[in-house]
């Protein structure tokens, strides 16, 4: 032990604060706000393509390869030809929002970008400022908001298709997103009880400085990010962003087999459904960011990078979390080569009723733990209140346990029964045989039709 | 004021771009009447009339909904307790565990009631 020596590292200088936003010339955040929206353009461009190309070597076939060297192209060319295709809308219709509820979707899945940081301070043009949109002492709550505006998207593409098949879908894909977004907000506490800010550049400043170990000559940094600090967290985020944005496992609301397409299925393979799929792979950029800033560090180069001193300077920040996004990404597209999709009900009942307790016990003992190591708190007294709070989870879980089992039990009892009797007399009801007495589905009474008669 | 008017400029960039392909949609492609084209799309069968306004929809998805609100507005204040808690210390603790013992107790309710089952 000798030979290792701890030392705190000191936030370095700089790290954009929330009073560095606000200032910028209308020039700068015109710029900065195009280049955002161009590049999340491009993004869903190449994003598309990776993940057809990534899926298909996972799947032992070669995926678009004619379009562009690598396929690159394909991408483009499927959007040319959505936009040369016929534009279909049924006469049924609800006109104003069915032509409304892409725009809906789309915006705010834009907007949510706007409080991503993206680097530190840089010279843009003599102007020093954050490579970043804007930020706001709410920011992470914006996007959460963001998130919930465009569950107004979903509904009322359903609801205006009027349909049957993208009403369930509308209805079920809000239901689910609703549902995983309360588990999302809630996985977030733990961050802000770390960071102890709302603020995205206030967050990756947080994580900016854990402490060192050094062994021997090697500077082995502590681990800052809260995916390592507050893993359960940053588990449950995991599960949240692919219930939220519909992907793989959690793709219910497109589930082809039931639902044909969803709540898009009136939105033929035109332009109006080109902005919604674009909405859906933003959305999935954004969950991916958010996963960045809040969970692996932002835009700061993870450790082997990070021992080179320019590696957090000038523009190179972009660089590392372009490839963070990348990595992330892959694990969306990991995820829906691997697994298989879940079945509704299994869906609500991992968001409600195991996540959302898991969280609220998670957060209660990460607070515990925090108040220990606060100054001036009677330890005794939050030592004595953390047992009392665990003796009370754990008489609920045994409680919730038994009951289930009793259930579980009772059910399994009653099947034996059934089949029980089953054996005994199989014309009890082997086969179901409908009655024969049995009124007309819409109510109307059978009527007597004597034999020999048309 | 200054931090929010950024925002309003990617608002305007992006709305503008979604309102530009949802408008010009039905004019960059051709035209081909057909009946079927224009009905909802069910699989081939003629379509079940829908009412205007919106047909009628499982209650599962209203009570999911109204859940939602009651643990959204419990994160809402989740938020600014874990921001401050360096400051409230001990007091903020005790606060939060009888606040969430509180929200656990209409938890517990509505699972007993059967409201997160979903058959």
């Amino acid at each position: 032990m000798s030979l290792m020596s701890m030392t705190l590292l000191a936030a370095p200088a700089a790290d954009p604060t929330l009073d560095d936003f606000g200032h910028d010339p209308i020039g700068i955040v015109i710029l900065k706000s195009v280049v955002i929206f161009v590049v999340l353009m491009l993004g869903v461009l190449f994003g598309v393509w990776f993940e057809r190309k990534l899926i298909s070597r996972m799947q032992n076939r070669y995926g678009p390869n004619r379009a562009g060297k690598f396929g690159l192209l394909q991408s483009v060319a499927d959007g040319l030809k959505m936009g040369l295709k016929e534009d279909l809308m049924p006469r049924t219709v609800d006109k104003v929002i069915y032509f409304i509820a892409p725009v809906v979707l789309a915006v705010p899945a834009f907007l949510a970008f706007s409080v991503i940081p993206m680097g530190p301070k840089v010279n843009m043009f003599g102007v020093e400022t954050p490579l970043q949109l804007t930020d706001l002492p709410v920011a992470v709550l914006l996007v959460l908001a963001m998130a919930s505006i465009g569950v107004y998207g979903i509904v009322l593409a359903g609801w205006g298709s009027r349909s049957p098949y993208a009403m369930l879908g509308g209805l079920r894909a809000s239901a689910q997103v609703v549902s995983y977004e309360i588990a999302m907000g809630l996985s977030f506490v733990g961050v802000f009880l770390f960071a102890g800010t709302l603020s995205t550049s206030g967050i990756v400043a947080a994580q900016a400085n854990g402490g060192s170990f050094a062994l021997g000559d090697v500077d082995i940094p502590l681990p800052s990010w809260y995916m390592i600090l507050l893993i359960p967290s940053f588990a449950i985020y995991v599960i949240t962003m692919l219930g939220e944005t519909n992907r793989v496992p959690f793709d219910l609301p497109e589930g082809e087999g039931e639902l044909v397409g969803g709540f898009q299925t009136e939105y033929s393979n035109s332009l109006k459904f080109a902005v919604i799929m674009l909405a859906e792979y933003v959305n999935v950029f954004v969950v991916s960011a958010v996963s960045i800033t809040l969970f692996m560090g932002g835009w700061r180069a993870p450790w082997p990078i990070s021992m080179w001193d320019g590696a957090n300077t000038g523009y190179w920040p972009l660089l590392w979390f372009f490839l963070k996004m990348v990595l992330v990404f892959s694990f969306f597209i990991w995820a829906r080569a691997s697994l298989p999709r879940v079945r509704y009900d299994q869906l609500m009942s991992l968001g409600w009723k195991i996540l959302i307790p898991a969280n609220l016990a998670w957060i209660l003992l990460v607070a515990t733990m925090r108040a220990m190591r606060l100054d001036g708190v009677n330890q005794t007294v939050v030592l004595i209140l953390g047992a009392v709070v665990l003796a009370g989870a754990l008489a609920i879980w045994l409680r919730f346990d038994t009951t289930l089992q009793r259930r579980r039990e009772a059910k399994a009892a009653q099947v034996e029964a059934e089949f029980e009797q089953l054996q005994a007399e199989p014309t009890a009801g082997g086969f179901p045989v409908p009655p024969l007495d049995l009124p007309h589905y819409h109510g109307v009474g059978r009527k007597e039709v004597p034999s020999g008669t048309n | 004021m200054e931090l929010y008017a950024p925002i309003l400029v990617l608002a305007v960039l992006a709305a503008g771009f979604a309102i530009f392909s949802v408008t010009i949609a039905p004019f960059t492609g051709p035209k081909r009447w057909n009946r079927a084209k224009l009905d909802a799309y069910e699989c081939g069968i003629e379509p079940t009339p829908q009412p205007v306004g919106g047909g009628r929809f499982p209650l599962k998805y209203m009570i999911t909904a109204m859940l939602f609100i009651v643990f959204d507005i419990e994160i809402i204040f989740l938020y600014p307790w874990a921001v401050a808690f360096d400051q409230l210390g001990l007091f903020g603790l005790v606060e939060m565990v009888l606040f969430i013992v509180t929200v656990l107790v209409a938890y517990a309710y509505v699972w007993r009631r059967k409201g997160l089952d979903w058959d």
